[in-house]
């Protein structure tokens, strides 16, 4: 090796001693510049920028006067391909191939992300443009399709039956999911267990259940043996199969987050089990459990194959869940756009986006309870918190005021202590 | 036996006990219990009585048609010559699926990397978010948007592979004489649209379940890759993906078990055969869920059986699939905790 210092080993230098055995080899420029792991150099910004006006010029002269391809898609990858190709390039003027073969990876995590999220965007974005037309008029949403045929202009009927439907379903099914799905998660983490462990198997598995299954089981089941028609009931649930599994699984992660300390806290003051789900378990978890909740309602919304096969179609307006078919807003969009009518499908677009729009707002509303572990609270609930506590300490000063004034003499073991209530929440 | 007033001394028994630790539960507990496992066996039962009803309702035709209703291609249970199997449409519903993996692995696994390695705090947690949105955008509206925006826009690629690639037997469209054909009709309605739809919507799952297993790569490893004057990218490669491979391959197979389940994209897409086709980009294809979402309303009672028949295979695969898949994930998830 020619960085250690090879020094002629003389009979003079083993004289020298023992100590000196140890050696620190001199430095010959071995050690690198240091790797800047954080920071995007100026040259490399400009690079990319560079490689990407590169990349789209190649594939524009290729597309418009070099060879005969065409279309859009086509267009992006040769772009792309030629951005990628010019930017190692450029890179590897400057840098080692390490670091060329870095930024590459780089430019592709970050291409994959920007797919992800354009192709998000822009199919919310299609829908919603495309139903544009339809939401525009009012009475697309207080309207039934009751009086409008295929070919009636979209000034006439409207899609408030299906509005209502969906509301109707996913309330029954809510009603059905919210407190078997939260009591079975807090089977999975309060109680345990050889069982618990198998439900959690279990639920696990019904994540996978297509969504066709849990509709043809509802249809056999229910429609086909018990009320021989279709109807909004049926269609919730098969809604709650699909919605379960969901909120299981999100409610057990939530609850899985509450610390530890808070429980044991909680039993070494001897409350019950059952006290301490109820008060300390479930209050520090709620706003993620609210959160599981309407994440699940935001996919129960949109499933639309179980319904398919359990609801059935109606023009009409059906307030009764448990006779008649009664339709909801993702059985509306698959039935408008069957329709050849560019009117019909103009409606399917306008559900769609009402479909859309409506998940969006859970989600919103979702990320604003949410996203906060347990325990974590907004400004609002602590100074809510502080205020209980400190009304908490007063009481308890007053109850010893008091009792010191009434027994002067008693020392405090032998009184009987009474337990502290609860904090009236 | 000595007594005084003060102490008396309590004869040892003969045998001593150890003392039961078990703690008798309140009144108020017991009922807890007792909802909490109602609970839980409502859920088994539920998820029980879906296989149970499926096999019940199946038994039917499945006596009738015998072992042949797996390799069977055509489907009329009804009419016709009474011959049914889903070797069709579950080989149809396998092609999409894989089409939709093929497009999914490469994105998801780029997307989790950049997600958990390369941005900082602030923009992770709003990654975070928008995918879990796409999760839960509604499968009509990509339906919606496959049918009317993507398959326009797929089909001058599709031609362009078509042509260029013909000399892989996948890729080549031919008619039955086996002529080439070029022309865009002979595009629309293929498994690879119906895959590239389908892709969408399972990249969600694949990118969470990957973007877990690697925020679990241990910090030991990641720094050490790192003082050895490594990358981000070299780090990375040896530290983090190793790590993550359990993640990989199961948020993978997680993402499988979902692509063989969708239904109403697919159904939307897709213009249905009961013939085996192997040219993924020429029209005409088949799953068992658009299957069983054609068929279910004008089906008999015996119809209605072998749609059930279907749905069993359908379930029992899926089952097999996401079991694998979350053993796979637990395992990789004991395995990361080294320091």
């Amino acid at each position: 090796m020619t960085i250690v210092d090879t020094a002629p080993r003389t009979p003079s230098a083993q004289e020298q001693a023992p100590a000196a055995r140890t050696e620190i080899p001199v430095r010959r420029e071995a050690v690198g510049e240091r790797r800047d792991l954080r920071s995007v150099p100026l040259d490399d910004a400009f690079n990319v920028v560079g490689a990407v006006a590169a990349g789209i010029a190649v594939a524009t002269l290729l597309f418009g006067w070099l060879t005969p391809m065409t279309g859009f898609i086509g267009w992006l990858v040769i772009s792309f391909i030629a951005f990628l190709g010019i930017y190692a390039v450029l890179s590897s003027l400057r840098a080692d191939r390490l670091t060329v073969s870095e930024r590459i990876m780089t430019a592709l995590f970050y291409s994959a992300g920007a797919i992800l999220l354009g192709a998000l965007v822009f199919v919310l974005g299609y829908t919603v443009v495309r139903g544009v037309p339809a939401l525009i008029n009012p009475n697309f949403f207080v309207e039934t399709m009751k009086l409008a045929g295929p070919l009636e202009p979209l000034s006439v009927g409207g899609i408030a039956h299906a509005i209502v439907g969906t509301l109707i379903q996913i309330s029954i099914a809510l009603v059905i999911t919210i407190p078997l799905g939260i009591t079975t998660a807090v089977f999975l983490n309060e109680v345990g267990g050889r069982f618990a462990r198998f439900v959690r198997t279990i639920s696990d598995a019904m994540t996978a259940l297509p969504s066709i299954v849990a509709g043809l089981f509802i249809y056999a089941a229910i429609v086909t043996l018990v009320t021989h028609q279709r109807s909004g009931f049926a269609a919730a649930l098969a809604i709650s199969v699909m919605m379960l599994p969901i909120i299981i699984r999100a409610s057990d992660v939530v609850l899985r987050l509450v610390p530890n300390n808070l429980r044991e806290a909680s039993y070494a003051l001897g409350t019950t089990r059952w006290r301490t789900v109820w008060h300390v378990v479930l209050p520090t978890s709620r706003s993620g459990l609210v959160t599981a909740v309407i994440l699940g309602t935001a996919r129960g919304i949109g499933e639309t194959s179980p319904v398919l096969l359990t609801s059935g179609v109606t023009a009409e307006m059906n307030l009764n869940p448990f006779s008649g078919p009664m339709i909801s807003l993702p059985l509306q969009v698959f039935d408008f756009v069957k329709s050849p009518e560019p009117n019909m499908v103009a409606r399917g677009f306008g559900a769609a986006a009402t479909l859309v729009l409506l998940v969006l707002a859970l989600f919103l509303i979702a990320r604003l309870i949410g996203g906060r572990g347990p325990g974590q609270l907004s400004d609002r609930q602590r100074r809510a918190v502080a205020g209980a506590s400190a009304r908490d300490l007063r009481r308890i000063e007053d109850a010893g005021a008091r009792r010191v004034r009434a027994l002067p003499s008693a020392s405090p073991s032998t009184e009987p202590t009474h337990p502290i209530e609860e904090n009236p929440s | 036996m000595t007594t005084d007033s003060v102490t008396e001394v309590i004869p040892a028994s003969p045998t001593p006990r150890p003392r039961s630790l078990v703690s008798r539960p309140v009144q108020a507990d017991r009922v807890f219990r007792a909802v909490c496992y109602a609970a839980g066996g409502i859920t088994v039962a539920i998820m029980l009585a879906v296989g149970v009803f499926l096999s019940g309702r199946a038994g039917e035709a499945l006596a009738r048609s015998g072992p042949a209703f797996l390799w069977t291609q055509a489907w009329s249970p009804e009419g016709g010559d009474g011959q049914f199997g889903i070797a069709a449409v579950l080989f149809g519903t396998v092609t999409i699926a894989f089409i939709a993996l093929s497009i999914a692995l490469p994105l998801s696994l780029a997307t989790a990397l950049l997600i958990s390695e390369v941005v900082p705090g602030r923009i992770r947690s709003t990654l975070i978010s928008l995918v879990d949105l796409m999760a839960a955008v509604p499968s009509v509206v990509f339906g919606l948007w496959g049918v009317f925006f993507l398959q326009a826009n797929v089909i001058p690629v599709s031609q362009w592979i078509s042509t260029y690639f013909a000399w892989i037997p996948l890729f080549a469209v031919t008619d039955p004489s086996g002529a080439r054909v070029t022309d865009a009709g002979a595009f629309t309605s293929s498994a690879f649209i119906a895959g590239i739809v389908v892709s969408l919507m399972i990249v969600p799952t694949q990118t969470s379940v990957m973007r877990e297993a690697f925020s679990q790569a241990p910090l030991g490893e990641r720094e050490g890759a790192l003082a050895l004057g490594s990358t981000r990218w070299g780090m990375i490669r040896t530290v983090v993906l190793p790590f993550g491979r359990g993640g990989i391959i199961g948020g993978t197979m997680l993402a499988l078990g979902r692509a063989l389940g969708e239904t109403i994209a697919v159904v939307m897409i897709i213009s249905p055969i009961f013939t085996i086709n192997w040219q993924v980009l020429k029209t005409g294809t088949n799953s068992v869920s658009a299957l069983i979402a054609l068929r279910y309303g004008e089906a008999s009672q015996f119809g209605l059986s072998a749609l059930m028949a279907a749905g069993l295979v359908l379930f029992i695969i899926t089952l097999i699939v996401n079991f694998t898949a979350s053993t796979i994930v637990a395992r990789s998830r004991s395995g990361a905790e080294s320091n």
